[in-house]
């Protein structure tokens, strides 16, 4: 079947898609897009974590077909071109970035937290994180990331 | 002026923490991890894996499979050109079956398509004709079962012989512990693409800890000369000892140079549990007698480590549990027997803190059941038997640099203890699900220490090469280095530039990507990669700077900083840049620790290892008694680094290695029934989260190692050895339940008979 998603502002057609393949499938092996991540790819680790429609969702439990005719925002498209995006700014200078394959997810759920929740309490981050799994920082820096682009946030 | 100097070696250099090189592009989602890869012309390769732990093959039919459109190869070990066995330490594996397999996941036929989809279909159409056996799981009785290999079913047995072995003490208390099977559980699943070559060899990029090691696999198994086996890590999704043995290495390469096609492997979850060793579940025996100073008189176990169906680095693991048995304790008679086997369950090898984990569980549970037999504080025994400088181990060995045991275990016991519960659900256990207002929840605090070997031991040659450049560009002197070190999330690449900025005093380094045209890094392993590989930069870096100096005619000592020559004063003596002009420094140097000793088979005496880490953890939980339902309060660590290089990348391997050990106590564990594993997936299997993880007080102390580079002290392993026991001995303390296996379920507290405390229990509730 043919797909047509806007990801990241942009029109992008797939063809010949099997009917059995995900969001995630087509963003990383069909669009170019390989920063969404593939740790278990049923729904448990949101390394894949999107933006749907402005929902953030794990592009591993989206059939291809749903994303059809709507919008996705990926971890590739919250920079502005060479300028990062708060959030990952501060997660690269927190320390929160070890092998980084948790990232791409925990800076999409953690945009996605802040901009429903400027300034969450410790409680919140951790109850708003507890779906992206880390296996290498013991999220003390991931916390320490989030605190620190949410109070960059009050700034400006 | 001279501050701007300072600062571009101290900002950037050894002891600071710069922002990680590959950082930007980790946060960008542009990092190309293995499993990121993409060839115009790639297939897509796919595993047909053994249902049974052990069964005998009578014969397999691949018709089903080469009639799909958009299959290219099925492949079987018929289809293996050199030698069909790999293995770390012994070559006892099979690169795809042969007549047997002996587990679950056992890698027996592959095949590469067109579509992943395709590929796994293609598998399902393989028919194999199984003659299931009696597969041998109980590791107290496999050693007197039929062999599962031709040596017998006993990978290796370590006896460690200290002292009198007739001592007798006072104060006497034994156990038996039980330690789980712990999954590594990187997020980055086994992956990576085998690309065929015009020399008829083979191009791989892969994640793996050790391109070497690999590579030599990798060249048998294919039956090429090393040379046609070129390695390139690619971006890897973590590893903790879990990417030392080969998954799709070889299987990628058979199907590329079948089909002279690029040939791209991606696990998925479930195959990856199926896909790489695990951490050696272990049965342990300990008695351990103290006088009635509470000094402890003799320690003696006997350790069983449930190695699987192939050896993978089992020896080592029982080398560690064994001569690291007693903990970082001064012991004067110690008889300790570990013994590693072959079993048909899950194949068990290097994880975090291997072997040493195991026995600091049980070590650790015996030290907190001494100090209730004496009526002792369990900091305060822990105190007066702690290792320190100058004593000596199990093994004979004298430990010759710092051993700050007892200041660790004070560290942690003097930090401020956590605030009661706030009247929030989210501070309960429970948390959301709502199961308390703290009705049955108790809280309690509980103390571990341990002890690990840094780097490879036992006389293991274990050295790391760099390759260090200096030249000028855009009149600036610049440098690269060029490790085969794998950086696998830890922070090397970052290391290895401070190093270079620091020993150079130049500002632009870059890190070269790690691939087999340079020597050997040895593994990212054992701690080791900043006192090995880092010893090797440093060593490469110093090799560049003589021969800089040595175009310098001038007196005295002389360095280099902020891109000039300068002497002790720090007056300037050359621009690097004019010294320079068009000449490239180039220095490649093979650099070893000191050496170590083989172990005497009868008595473990022998300086098998080349450095000592320690770390100590406070544990503080609250328990909700009536649902055993855990919840991790805050962790404090206090661990001696030697010297803190990138004093963020410390605090991060603490933090995420005291996750890894609080998993291990109270939710992570492979269950495996009858030889099969029942929860191959996140799911089932659950590693800690955010509601899981607590806040985690660190003390790190710099008491620097005077044999190792800069005084540096192996870090990654020590904080995932002493927190399991911390966070079971607060269970204990709030419960009363005397606890004896990890990880620790709700069943274990609600269902134990008759805890020792229970008469106290009720009364504090009331």
């Amino acid at each position: 079947m043919r797909v047509r998603i806007e990801v990241n502002g942009e029109q992008h057609v797939a063809d010949d898609v099997w009917e059995g393949e995900s969001l995630l499938y087509v963003l990383r092996e069909r669009l170019g897009l390989p920063g969404s991540k593939n740790a278990c790819e049923q729904g448990e680790c949101g390394s894949c974590t999107v933006y749907l429609d402005d929902v953030a969702v794990c592009a591993c439990l989206v059939a291809a077909g749903q994303a059809h005719d709507r919008r996705v925002r990926t971890v590739e498209g919250l920079a502005d071109g060479d300028r990062l995006d708060p959030v990952q700014e501060a997660y690269l200078v927190s320390g929160a970035v070890q092998c980084g394959f948790c990232t791409p997810g925990l800076i999409v759920a953690t945009h996605d937290l802040l901009r429903r929740n400027p300034h969450p309490s410790d409680p919140e981050i951790r109850e708003a994180l507890a779906g992206n799994l880390c296996r290498c920082t013991g999220y003390e820096k991931i916390l320490d990331a989030v605190r620190l682009a949410a109070s960059r946030s009050d700034g400006g | 002026m001279t501050s701007t100097t300072t600062d571009t070696n101290t900002s950037t250099g050894i002891g600071a923490s710069p922002v990680r090189p590959d950082g930007t592009l980790k946060v960008k989602g542009e990092f190309a991890y293995s499993s990121d890869l993409w060839a115009d012309d790639m297939l897509w390769g796919a595993t047909l894996r053994s249902p049974h732990p052990h069964a005998r093959i009578r014969g397999v039919d691949l018709t089903g499979a080469l009639k799909i459109a958009g299959v290219y190869a099925v492949l079987t070990h018929d289809d293996v050109p050199g030698v069909n066995r790999f293995g770390l330490e012994h070559p006892d594996q099979p690169v795809l079956a042969e007549d047997v397999v002996r587990y679950q996941g056992e890698p027996v036929a592959v095949v590469a398509a067109d579509h992943p989809e395709t590929a796994r279909r293609a598998v399902a159409a393989i028919t194999v004709d199984y003659e299931v056996l009696d597969p041998v799981t109980d590791p107290n009785t496999a050693a007197d079962r039929p062999p599962l290999h031709p040596g017998g079913n006993v990978v290796r047995h370590v006896r460690i012989r200290k002292g009198d072995p007739g001592a007798s003490a006072s104060t006497v208390v034994s156990g038996e512990y039980t330690v789980g099977m712990q999954d590594q559980a990187f997020l980055g699943p086994e992956s990576g693409m085998a690309v065929p070559a015009e020399d008829g060899g083979v191009d791989l990029f892969v994640a793996t800890q050790w391109l070497h090691v690999d590579q030599s696999q990798v060249a048998a198994a294919l039956g090429l000369p090393p040379e046609k086996v070129r390695i390139t890590l690619a971006g890897v999704g973590g590893a903790f000892g879990a990417r030392e043995d080969l998954s799709m290495q070889v299987h990628a390469s058979l199907l590329a140079l079948r089909t002279n096609r690029p040939v791209k492997f991606v696990y998925g979850r479930e195959e990856s549990f199926f896909g790489h060793v695990h951490r050696h579940p272990a049965i342990l025996r300990y008695e351990h007698g103290a006088d009635a100073d509470g000094r402890l008189v003799y320690v003696r176990a006997e350790i069983l480590l449930d190695g699987g169906a192939y050896a993978s680095s089992t020896s080592a693991v029982v080398a560690n549990a064994a001569t690291l048995g007693a903990g970082p304790y001064d012991v004067p008679n110690v008889h300790i027997d570990a013994i590693g086997l072959y079993t048909n369950n899950p194949p068990c090898g290097a994880m975090r803190g291997f072997g040493a984990v195991q026995a600091c569980f049980a070590y650790e549970s015996q030290m907190d059941k001494l100090a209730a037999a004496l009526d002792l504080d369990p900091v305060e025994l822990r105190v007066r038997n702690a290792l320190r400088e100058g004593a000596a181990m199990p093994t004979g060995q004298i430990i010759d640099s710092a051993a700050p045991v007892a200041e660790l275990l004070r560290l942690v016991r003097d930090r401020p203890l956590p605030a009661p519960a706030a009247d929030d659900p989210r501070e309960r256990p429970g948390g959301v699900a709502n199961t308390t207002h703290g009705e049955g929840v108790r809280r309690g605090v509980g103390y571990g220490v341990g002890i690990k070997n840094v780097g490879f031991s036992e006389g293991f040659d274990d050295y790391s090469t760099a390759s260090v450049r200096l030249w000028v560009s855009g009149g600036e002197p610049v440098v690269s280095v060029h490790t085969a070190a794998a950086e696998v999330g830890q922070g090397l690449v970052t290391l290895q530039a401070q190093i270079a900025r620091t020993e150079l005093g130049v500002r632009q380094v870059t890190v070269l990507p790690a691939d087999t045209s340079v020597g050997s890094a040895g593994s990212s392993s054992a701690s080791r990669q900043s006192y090995v590989t880092g010893g090797a930069v440093k060593a490469a870096c110093e090799a560049v700077r003589a021969e800089v100096l040595d175009l310098v005619d001038a007196p005295g000592e002389l360095y280099l900083n902020g891109g000039r020559v300068v002497d002790s004063a720090g007056a300037t003596v050359a621009e690097v840049a004019d010294l320079l002009g068009d000449r490239v420094v180039e220095q490649t140097v093979e650099w070893r620790h000191r050496p170590t000793e083989p172990i005497d088979p009868e008595t473990g005496q022998g300086r098998a290892h080349v450095q000592y880490a320690f770390a100590a953890h406070r544990a503080v939980v609250d328990v909700d008694t009536e649902l055993g339902l855990v919840r991790v309060v805050e962790l404090a660590c206090a661990q001696d680094v030697g010297r803190a290089l990138n004093p963020q990348a410390v605090l991060g391997q603490i933090h995420g290695g005291s996750a890894q050990g609080l998993g291990l106590a109270v939710m992570e564990e492979i269950l495996v029934v009858d030889g099969k594993v029942r929860n191959p997936s996140f799911t089932d299997y659950l590693i800690p989260t955010t509601l899981d993880t607590p806040p985690m007080a660190v003390d790190v102390l710099e008491l620097a190692d005077p044999h190792a580079p800069y005084g540096l002290r192996g870090v990654g392993e020590p904080p995932t050895i002493s927190v399991t026991p911390a966070v079971v001995a607060a269970i204990r303390a709030a419960t009363g339940v005397a606890l004896t296996r990890v990880p620790v379920r709700p069943e274990h507290l609600v269902l134990a008979e008759s805890p020792p405390h229970a008469d106290t229990l009720v009364d504090d509730t009331e």
